[in-house]
């Protein structure tokens, strides 16, 4: 987005992955999880294929498997839950290990891990690739409602402001002493959160004016460009791909 | 003959609470001048500012370079008094500064490279080109001052309208912006308590105060009448002396 303050998630580059139009992205990566979700989990080498067909993104990105293992921690808690289906559900049980685990529950552990997981590499595959700027332009793009595009960007630049301001309101409580540490210090805090809520309500009436009087009458401008027919094809291709195994899978 | 960029006769506005903010303002300034308009604390200054552009619209008359503020010339209105507000934080909210420049004259109807154009040219006008992929976050309180002012210029507004240009402002910083708006050329009007960079940048002065204007002249005279400056609670920084 910025020299030197990119996005942790996003890792610039200047690959045909990060230069392809944002709308085909964010289609091939809906498109993309949808096959994903759509394969019944017993057909356990689709979902090869599938990471295979990503593999072969990340390459193409020059987005290492390193970067996105880090990023992709994020879906731990569910994985940890997953991982207590063999031990907690019914049904036929094979022994692993000496262990008897419930085939209904190896089966289910493994659908969430499997989705879950692949779900999260291709959203980190298109954040890595598109900043949170493009996101926008691209859904825009999409004909997402304008309504909701104008609330994307006022929050994609405010919600730093706003985080900013209430680190600012703490430091200034804790050097006045405030140390909230228990249940009956917390008011300062609760009062400091009602503050900060009627401030960035003023300020969106100020953003608001600010807008207005550059000619603004409800929509943002249009600032991406149409994606050509070539684009969308090269784009969707690893999407038609899994599309393509989800066929035979099915 | 060419009509006035700007002129206010008679100006009253009351807000919705009741509370009468401006009591019958008259105020002409002629294409090209810089006049700065000072004035105490709720003295109906911003309240003024924001009729000039239609935001808030009051009884009496307003004219942008002999366009009447109404409903039907709004747009055109807009085009022609660009404001530059105090916090640049509420100014600048889209991602990088390029598509924060370029908002403004995307509404206006302008693009491709047109719009193109018109964007690296405010961006040139305020030394920020090299700025123009950067998010507005990340910029000094100087830079983003100036990026808030070519979002501005970037509309090509006939009428300036700046409030509280040199606020939070470094004295460096607070320099490099009165040399940009010197070698703007522009008809300015500008909203300040800061009484020496009025006196740098605006050769005349309207004092407003109580919702009307109470004096009008060069601004080194206001300012060295040291009576009427008191009896408006303003004052020259300590140290400074103009009679």
């Amino acid at each position: 987005m910025s020299a030197g303050h990119s996005h942790p998630l996003h890792r610039p580059g200047d690959t045909p992955v990060h230069r392809m139009a944002p709308q085909v992205k964010v289609v091939a990566a809906v498109a993309g999880v949808l096959c994903v979700v759509s394969t019944p989990r017993e057909r356990f080498w689709a979902f090869g294929l599938y990471l295979a067909v990503l593999a072969g993104v990340w390459v193409l990105a020059r987005i290492p498997p390193g970067w996105l293992a880090k990023r992709a921690l994020i879906e731990a808690p569910f994985v940890v839950l997953a991982f207590a289906f063999p031990f907690l559900a019914g049904g036929p049980t094979v022994d692993v290990l000496g262990v008897a685990l419930s085939e209904h529950g190896l089966l289910s552990g493994w659908n969430i891990v499997v989705k879950g997981t692949l779900g999260v590499l291709v959203s980190l595959t298109l954040a890595a690739t598109t900043t949170p700027g493009e996101l926008i332009v691209g859904l825009q793009r999409l004909r997402v409602p304008t309504m909701v595009i104008t609330i994307a960007t006022l929050m994609l630049r405010y919600l730093d402001v706003i985080a900013a301001e209430a680190r600012r309101m703490r430091i200034a409580r804790i050097c006045r002493g405030h140390d909230p540490r228990f249940l009956w210090q917390v008011g300062a805090t609760a009062r400091g959160i009602g503050t900060l809520f009627i401030r960035s309500y003023e300020r969106g009436e100020r953003v608001h004016l600010a807008m207005v009087s550059r000619g603004w009458t409800g929509a943002m401008p249009d600032q991406g460009r149409p994606a050509g027919r070539a684009a969308w094809l090269l784009g969707l291709a690893p999407t038609a791909l899994a599309a393509v195994v989800l066929g035979i899978a099915l | 003959m060419t009509p006035p960029a700007l002129l206010v006769e008679r100006l009253a506005y009351a807000y919705p609470d009741g509370h009468q903010a401006l009591f019958g303002v008259d105020l002409r300034v002629e294409q090209g001048e810089r006049v700065a308009v000072l004035g105490p604390n709720g003295a109906g200054k911003t309240t003024l500012v924001l009729h000039l552009n239609g935001v808030l619209t009051g009884q009496g008359k307003v004219e942008v370079t002999g366009l009447p503020v109404n409903k039907q010339n709004m747009k055109e209105v807009r085009r022609r008094v660009g404001i530059v507000f105090q916090d640049p934080d509420d100014q600048l909210f889209m991602p990088t500064v390029r598509d924060d420049v370029a908002f403004g004259p995307a509404n206006f109807g302008l693009r491709g490279p047109e719009l193109d154009a018109r964007v690296t040219r405010a961006l040139d006008d305020v030394g920020m080109a090299e700025h123009a992929d950067r998010s507005p976050l990340h910029l000094s309180g100087g830079q983003r001052r100036r990026v808030a002012l070519a979002t501005v210029l970037a509309c090509d507004p006939d009428v300036l309208v700046l409030d509280e240009p040199s606020a939070n402002l470094e004295p460096r910083a607070r320099r490099e912006l009165a040399e940009v708006l010197l070698g703007l050329g522009r008809t300015t009007v500008m909203v300040t308590h800061d009484l020496p960079y009025a006196l740098q940048l605006c050769p005349r002065s309207v004092l407003v105060d109580g919702g009307v204007v109470v004096a009008d002249g060069p601004t080194r005279e206001l300012l060295a009448d040291g009576d009427l400056l008191a009896r408006h609670r303003l004052e020259l920084p300590f140290g400074f002396r103009l009679d």
